[in-house]
């Protein structure tokens, strides 16, 4: 019961104090989990990241299920995915009746038009951001500008596709081609994976950078 | 039987969604944009809102998309709660069953490959999202130029502050920084 209590709590404060996302998640699970706490060790969250990563669904979600799990069981990923969910329902369940009155008032309205285009950036960004880090060999660039072509022409001549189909070519091709060019193609199979490897490390480095800097700037 | 509906549609959207937040984005537009749930306009505040609150994008946009779905059906808070439990669900459920059966998912071949796969078709669907959404901004009635204005003025603080210090401007900071452009310019226009 009482572990139940601290998963839930300190998955309730990781989901409270993160701002912008999965990725800023992680330093935060980070200090809670391993730094304070000791339920993991680095290789663990390691791990964990490499598990939320490749599979669907949040970030936060998948590694609070995981870290509940290993802790406690099913109920312990019940109590921490709970804890980590519970602080965004509340803050925008509430928002969501406000937002209709906030919207009526002149200044508030001309603000919202300001954030839109910030959401524009912000999403560009973010994609520009998965871009840079992302393999670039053949089969990657001609996905990516697949995805890219269908879903503007499409949209542009009003011919609705969902996305999902698109997601399900990108797997199946994934499967087929790196399963069966491999013979051919071992050495250079082997390179980028060892990088993969690397860029999860350097990420978590990353954050930890981050973490201290964070730190500092709050000293 | 819009609840139903509601946490079909985002039980969809958990279970396609690979890479984080942003992933989400293009998934959520399609699905709640086609079922005309919700104005695009709206759907950008709320995106705004998301990054601006605490919590991962894809819960704050399931409460909200469900709960002003919600309360067209009769109620918000059931609405949220479908829309919140069907995002979540599908992770939930893969994660316990890999971390209970599969100690090496993230290692097995299979897995890289698909990822390979779908990795670049996710980063297309985030491109597409964000250059068909410059051309919702920019393209209304009449060409928009304040909108093109200001979405340049944001990117190059982004950009500048990057440069400087090496850093990513942070969401938060970007939406406070616009939505101050957003009273100052379309107060005088």
């Amino acid at each position: 019961m009482k572990k139940l209590l601290s998963l839930f709590i300190t998955f309730f404060k990781i989901g409270l104090f993160t701002f912008g996302g999965g990725y800023a998640m992680i330093s935060l699970i980070e200090s809670e989990t391993v730094s304070k706490k000791g339920w993991l060790n680095a290789d663990e969250l390691l791990e964990i990241v490499a598990v939320a990563e490749s599979t669907p669904g949040p970030i936060a979600i998948n590694c609070a299920t995981y870290v509940g799990y290993k802790r406690a069981g099913v109920l312990g990923s019940f109590f921490a995915t709970l804890g980590v969910v519970l602080p965004s329902f509340l803050i925008i369940f509430a928002i969501s009746f406000f937002i209709d009155e906030f919207l009526k008032i002149e200044l508030v309205a001309s603000a919202f038009k300001g954030i839109q285009a910030a959401v524009v950036v912000l999403i560009l960004r973010a994609g520009l951001k998965m871009l840079k880090k992302a393999k670039k060999n053949f089969v990657s660039i001609v996905l990516l500008v697949f995805a890219l072509g269908v879903t503007i022409t499409f949209n542009l001549i009003g011919i609705k596709i969902s996305s999902i189909y698109l997601i399900l070519v990108g797997g199946v091709v994934g499967f087929f081609y790196y399963t069966y060019s491999k013979d051919q193609k071992e050495k250079q199979d082997t390179l980028p994976k060892q990088n993969d490897n690397c860029d999860k490390v350097e990420a978590v480095i990353d954050n930890d950078e981050l973490n201290a800097q964070s730190k500092e700037e709050s000293l | 039987m819009i609840f139903l509906e509601l946490f079909w549609t985002f039980f969809k959207i958990g279970l396609f969604t690979f890479g984080g937040g942003y992933a989400m984005i293009p998934l959520i537009q399609q699905e709640v944009l086609s079922k005309s749930w919700i104005e695009e306009g709206m759907l950008y505040n709320f995106i705004g809102i998301s990054e601006a609150t605490p919590g991962p994008i894809a819960i704050n946009m399931a409460t909200f998309v469900g709960s002003t779905v919600g309360k067209m059906g009769g109620s918000a808070l059931l609405g949220s709660i479908v829309a919140t439990l069907g995002v979540v669900l599908p992770s939930f459920v893969i994660i316990i069953i890999i971390a209970a059966l599969l100690k090496n998912f993230s290692k097995s071949k299979a897995v890289k490959n698909v990822l390979g796969g779908i990795k670049p078709v996710v980063i297309g669907l985030i491109l597409g999202a964000g250059a068909l959404l410059v051309y919702s901004n920019l393209f209304q009635e009449k060409f928009d130029y304040v909108s093109l204005i200001m979405m340049i003025a944001i990117a190059a603080c982004a950009f500048v502050y990057k440069k400087i210090t090496k850093k990513d401007l942070s969401p938060i900071i970007m939406i406070l920084i616009s939505s101050g452009f957003g009273m100052i310019v379309y107060s005088v226009f």
